[in-house]
């Protein structure tokens, strides 16, 4: 995984309330079995709506975007952070997500930033005149043109894991292998049904 | 003297492997339920480290997004989705995952053949993913979708990092009335709370109307728990849970079914338990609901008309080409489908057919009905409901995600506009420009009948 540290550059505007992960990554195309080589496909079916800030076919956008309430809920298709990364998008800010794909994002070096309604109506603004967003993750600071930094929060373990690009697989059987042994024959003895293949 | 838990405080602490420094729990995963569309990425990920499945009797898969509901005799026709079918049944081979085969007698959608294997069963922690994985809360199973990158981790390493939701209890109080279902009370919670409104929450469902539900009914009300925007959704085992999994394949026999029983019957909450939210309902004042715009909670009784001065509908609105102040009872509709993982299990095809019995679908209208797996296609043929539909007119289909989803041959084309039972009608989602009016079986049985949106009540 690509560390993330920080992210500058200017930030996509997208106010609508409910963006799901159907609306990013149209089903039609969960048939492609790849990862990479996706952001073309980001928000394919809404590309051509009056004032959409995508036209159709670019694969490329600012790395921070600007998002709606409950962004990327619905399905859990993990298409919908790799198409946002296909168009370079690493930074992702809105007052609440969809969980799956909040959760999807860590696992893609990829940091969403839940803020309060009135600062991420204030960050659309900022965003829609074209002012440099600053995102340090090692301060927890996002800082917008020549504005004071406005501190996030981020569980310690995600942003260890972003800082460092760590894997969550080898981290886990890394660190706490032995905790799942332990946790396995313990289980054995409590839930022995379990245990045998029915 | 433990303090009183509720049945998610229960499932979770029985599941705790490690406590992370901020607040994240290792979870240990006891089943994981594999598809064809959220895995291939997943195994990769395996490739990349050569790692083996830590645990593959744990791991079943099946297809059942991309698949065809027609000609299923005959190779897959799209390439696309023929490939990512063949990589699924190659990769379970390759790492020794028991595969339902698409020809086979277990093959069906992920959430109906879970609990029909007994693959699902009380107590345990369940992943899929998939968004709908609430679905089998319904037998007090701590299950929860999951993306693609986490199936991985779960096939490796047995666990996962977690936060512990907040508890919600949604109470339905007293009983529903003739022709309102399970679908009508999931409809109606998402209505009252919002389509965000369980962020962050493990929802319990309970009360009367609850405890009354079949398992097909609580398996429909748990499924829609994800959009509320909770990940989890849960109704306590009870002698209904237990006499449904009873003898299914996988579920424990003899001196384990026994003392399985018994844990079993320890997981209800307690009763001086508390819930950091709650919601109450009144079950015998719903009316049969439908959906109006393009997120679930943009929903009505059928017997209202379309919101008026709402600015924020009316993106929805233009959409769906629906005017503020339009009734929904008399709404014409040029297609129908019955299926999906929420509605298409053999209570929904018997209540579906009631009503189908009685008429022949209207002219001008398409309707599909797609059981939900193998087991039920077969249980519905042997009581004469294929006949029932064919007769009147629906197309009687395989097992599959069918029209949920349109990532398969069942599309429909823009501007259409359909009654289904499925769970979710955003933008596109039955097709590129399609609009979908979400309601329950025997409601979307009588709009193909009619040819207009009805309240199924006044066909009694």
């Amino acid at each position: 995984m690509t560390p993330l540290v920080t992210v500058t550059g200017p930030a996509l505007s997208l106010p609508d309330a409910d963006v799901d992960t159907d609306i990013i990554y149209p089903a039609r195309f969960l048939l492609i079995t790849e990862k990479k080589g996706l952001g073309r496909y980001a928000f394919h079916d809404r590309r051509d709506a009056p004032g959409f800030p995508l036209a159709p076919g670019i694969d490329q956008a600012p790395p921070v975007l600007v998002a709606g309430p409950n962004f990327g809920c619905g399905s859990s298709r993990e298409q919908a952070p790799w198409a946002l990364a296909g168009l370079g998008i690493r930074v992702i800010i809105a007052e609440s997500f969809g969980e799956i794909f909040f959760s999807n994002c860590f696992k893609n070096g990829q940091l969403p930033i839940r803020l309060d309604v009135a600062t991420v109506e204030r960050l659309h603004a900022a965003a829609g005149a074209g002012l440099p967003f600053a995102i340090d993750l090692e301060a927890r600071t996002l800082t917008v043109g020549n504005d004071a930094p406005i501190l996030f929060t981020v569980d310690d373990g995600r942003r260890e894991a972003l800082l460092n690009g760590w894997n969550d697989i080898s981290r886990i059987r890394a660190l706490h292998g032995a905790d799942i042994a332990r946790f396995e024959q313990a289980q054995q003895q409590a839930a022995p049904w379990l245990w045998t293949k029915g | 003297m433990t303090m009183a838990r509720t049945l998610y405080d229960k499932l979770w602490d029985a599941h705790v492997v490690a406590e992370g420094a901020d607040g994240q729990t290792l979870l240990y995963v006891d089943r994981h339920l594999l598809h064809e569309v959220s895995t291939p990425q997943s195994f990769e990920l395996l490739r990349e480290d050569g790692l083996p499945v830590h645990r593959p009797a744990t791991q079943l898969a099946v297809a059942d997004h991309s698949v065809p509901t027609h000609d299923r005799d005959q190779p897959i026709a799209d390439p696309q989705a023929a490939a990512q079918v063949a990589l699924l049944e190659a990769n379970c081979a390759q790492f020794g995952i028991e595969y339902l085969a698409l020809d086979g007698p277990g093959q069906g959608i992920v959430h109906v053949i879970g609990p029909e294997q007994g693959f699902t069963l009380p107590g345990i922690s369940f992943v899929c993913g998939d968004s709908h994985s609430a679905t089998h809360g319904a037998f007090g199973t701590l299950a929860f979708g999951i993306g693609a990158s986490e199936c991985g981790i779960v096939m490796a390493a047995q666990a996962l990092w977690q936060v512990k939701a907040k508890r919600m209890r949604v109470t339905f109080t007293g009983a529903l009335q003739p022709g309102v279902t399970a679908k009508d009370m999931a409809l109606a919670m998402i209505g009252q709370i919002g389509a965000s409104g369980a962020v962050g929450y493990a929802i319990e469902f309970a009360g009367e109307a609850v405890r009354a539900l079949s398992m097909e009914g609580r398996m429909t009300l748990c499924n829609m728990a994800i959009e509320a925007g909770s990940r989890t959704g849960l109704v306590a085992p009870d002698e209904t849970t237990f006499a449904y999994l009873k003898g299914r394949p996988r579920v424990p026999q003899g001196a384990d079914w026994d003392a399985a029983l018994a844990y079993w019957r320890t997981l209800p909450s307690d009763t001086d338990a508390s819930f950091d939210t709650e919601v109450t309902i009144a079950a015998d004042a719903i009316a049969p609901h439908v959906t109006f715009g393009t997120s679930p909670d943009q929903v009505l009784p059928v017997t209202a008309a379309v919101p008026q001065g709402e600015a924020k509908l009316a993106k929805a609105l233009a959409y769906m080409d629906l005017q503020p102040g339009e009734a929904m009872d008399g709404l014409a509709i040029d297609h129908a489908f019955i299926g999906s993982c929420t509605n298409g299990r053999i209570e929904d095809l018997r209540a579906a057919a009631a009503i189908a019995s009685r008429g022949h679908v209207a002219a001008g209208v398409r309707a599909l009905v797609v059981p939900g797996s193998g087991a039920v296609k077969r249980q519905a043929e042997a009581e004469g409901l294929d006949r029932i539909f064919i007769d009147a007119g629906f197309e009687w289909r395989d097992p599959g995600c069918s029209l949920c989803v349109a990532m398969n041959d069942d599309r429909l084309p823009a501007g259409a506009r359909c009654a289904s039972t499925s769970n979710r009608n955003f933008e596109g989602r039955q097709g590129a420009g399609a609009r979908t009016h979400l309601m329950s079986p025997a409601m979307v049985a009588a709009a193909a009948i009619m040819g207009r949106i009805v309240d199924v009540r006044t066909m009694a």
